[in-house]
């Protein structure tokens, strides 16, 4: 391969540009709500400490989707139920953290290998296979984007509706039970939200890279600001031009999606980086 | 110091015939008690003696094995409530904690309300007030997790008064702070009770801060108790009789330090946190 060629797979599609963005829009929209929601979510996963439940939760959610590839089902049905059985199981196990990291640990693999089992026996289309671990939003059917984009909006109200008592549960879980909050509820409607988003994100950027849309906006965001609402704001801000410029970008050639929404969010996040060490360092002189 | 005449002040928390066990094993049994309004009770004793159960035991947290709560007339049925601030031990929150001071007083305010995040008319005025009385209002814009241990205790003060609570719970307020800052929390808890007249029981394992404040002292120990004013309790004899040890109250300057007391905590350390880098 040479770069004529990497040209060509970069932005061999640029003439065609407006035609191939016409027929991607539900894509794009689809990343939209994704972007948003997940860089909300991720705001909590990091509160959390749940980075590695994200990724346990997601395997799973690729073994069911496998599953129902490889049953007949329909795949996004497959994938979230795969979400919400590990979530359910990392919910009750793993009240304490270390608790939650070992059943993570012992579940991660488990869920991979079962799909990968699945996918093996599997003898349809080769492109399907491999998707569902490093996603290719574009050949998801419009029908199932049009669910994407609806479990989207239902995460979007619920973590809106449950916000300040997971926000006081996330900080402080003994003071927030003292103040009435039901903390076990809480969490349990925490872990189902993470599961349904984690099952859409696995269709649109893949099990493997979930975390560049759940993990690293929030992350990213933590280092610069840190308000109840600037936080959550520059996250879903960073999810979201992670998501649409990824798939923007993507289009203009013949390569995946995910390889684009990754290299974004992780630039994001190494630029917060840089700012917030630089600021951090001149506080220290300003203190000193 | 002047114990309030028991009896002429309203009780706000009343224990009757409480009873505690934990793996099986009994803490304690039989333990009555009345705190009024207006009155500071500290609650001492060795780490594992159920203080702490104590405490969530009266929040509804957790079941008594026998026996009855009730806080200003009324049993203690739900988990958790608006009516009781708590104010637990002084850990430091992580750095990257991403709220400001006074975000973590308005989760006292608005922290237990399910619905869109919406503030109310008056929400902002009552944080305001809130940050003033435990004056933290320098640093009340900065991250919490670059506060030190001192001043975040005060933010968490403020959260528990959110509602002016008429009964105050404080598990090891001043743990790892420094002796000013321990003076400090200490004054905020005393003038909230002199102010609301409300009644406070705050267990501690060092009573020298609170001495001069404080107006009953319930010792757990050994699976029994005493109760009295620190006159009555901090003695040797008493200690003694209650551990089945012999421990000696001793008087250094204007603290006391008890010594001898089997499987119980030094009287005073202080734990090095480092935040104040």
């Amino acid at each position: 391969m040479n770069w004529n060629d990497i040209a060509d797979a970069m932005f061999g599609g640029l003439p065609y540009y407006g035609e191939i963005l016409a027929l991607v829009s539900n894509s794009v929209w689809a990343g939209a709500v994704l972007g948003l929601v997940g860089g909300l979510v991720g705001v909590f996963v990091m509160q959390r400490d749940m980075a590695f439940a994200v990724h346990g939760i997601s395997e799973l959610s690729f073994a069911g989707a496998a599953a129902a590839l490889l049953i007949g089902w329909d795949v996004v049905t497959g994938s979230i139920v795969g979400s919400l059985i590990a979530a359910a199981i990392i919910g009750v196990l793993g009240a304490k953290a270390r608790d939650r990291n070992s059943i993570i640990g012992v579940l991660m693999p488990f869920g991979l290998g079962l799909g990968i089992l699945f996918l093996s026996l599997y003898d349809g289309r080769s492109a399907n296979r491999f998707s569902l671990l490093t996603g290719q939003i574009v050949s998801v059917q419009t029908g199932q984007l049009g669910w994407l984009i609806g479990i989207g909006a239902v995460v979007l109200l619920g973590l809106l509706l449950i916000w300040r008592p997971l926000r006081f549960d996330s900080l402080d879980p003994q003071s927030a039970a003292a103040r009435g909050v039901p903390t076990t509820a809480v969490s349990l409607g925490f872990m189902l939200l993470l599961g349904l988003i984690v099952a859409v994100a696995v269709h649109i950027i893949g099990a493997l890279l979930v975390m560049a849309l759940l993990v690293t906006p929030a992350a990213a965001a933590m280092r610069i600001v840190s308000g109840p609402l600037s936080v959550p704001l520059l996250s879903a801000l960073f999810g979201f031009v992670s998501a649409v410029g990824g798939i923007l970008l993507a289009i203009m050639g013949t390569l995946p999606v995910s390889p684009y929404i990754t290299t974004i969010s992780f630039l994001i996040y190494v630029v917060c980086r840089v700012i917030g060490s630089r600021r951090d360092r001149v506080t220290r002189a300003a203190r000193a | 110091m002047t114990p309030p005449a028991a009896g002429a002040r309203p009780v706000v928390l009343s224990i009757r015939d409480a009873a505690l066990q934990r793996g099986g094993r009994e803490l304690w049994a039989g333990l009555d008690l009345d705190v009024h309004a207006g009155e500071l009770v500290a609650v001492l004793g060795p780490s594992g003696s159920g203080k702490t159960t104590l405490l969530r035991a009266i929040l509804g947290l957790e079941p008594l094995s026998r026996g009855s709560v009730t806080v200003e007339g009324e049993a203690v049925e739900h988990r958790g409530s608006r009516s009781i601030g708590y104010i637990p031990q002084a850990r430091p929150l992580p750095r990257d904690t991403s709220l400001r001071g006074r975000d973590l007083v308005t989760l006292g305010v608005d922290g237990h309300r399910f619905g869109f995040p919406i503030p109310r008319r008056g929400d902002r005025a009552r944080v305001d007030a809130l940050i003033d009385a435990v004056g933290a209002r320098d640093f009340a814009d900065r991250p919490v997790g670059l506060l030190s241990g001192g001043e975040q205790q005060r933010l968490r003060a403020g959260q528990a008064l959110a509602d002016d609570p008429p009964l105050l719970l404080c598990d090891e307020p001043l743990t790892s702070l420094d002796l000013a800052n321990q003076q400090a929390v200490i004054g905020l808890i005393d003038r909230h009770r002199r102010d609301k007249d409300a009644a406070v029981l705050l267990v501690t394992h060092d009573i020298n801060p609170l001495l001069g404040k404080v107006d009953r002292i319930l010792y757990i120990a050994n699976g029994r108790f005493t109760l009295g004013t620190p006159q009555e309790v901090l003695r040797s004899d008493v200690l003694t009789a209650l551990y089945g040890a012999h421990v000696f109250v001793l008087r250094a300057g204007d603290r006391l330090v008890v010594v001898g007391a089997p499987d119980a905590e030094a009287s005073h350390h202080h734990h090095d946190h480092g935040a104040d880098a």
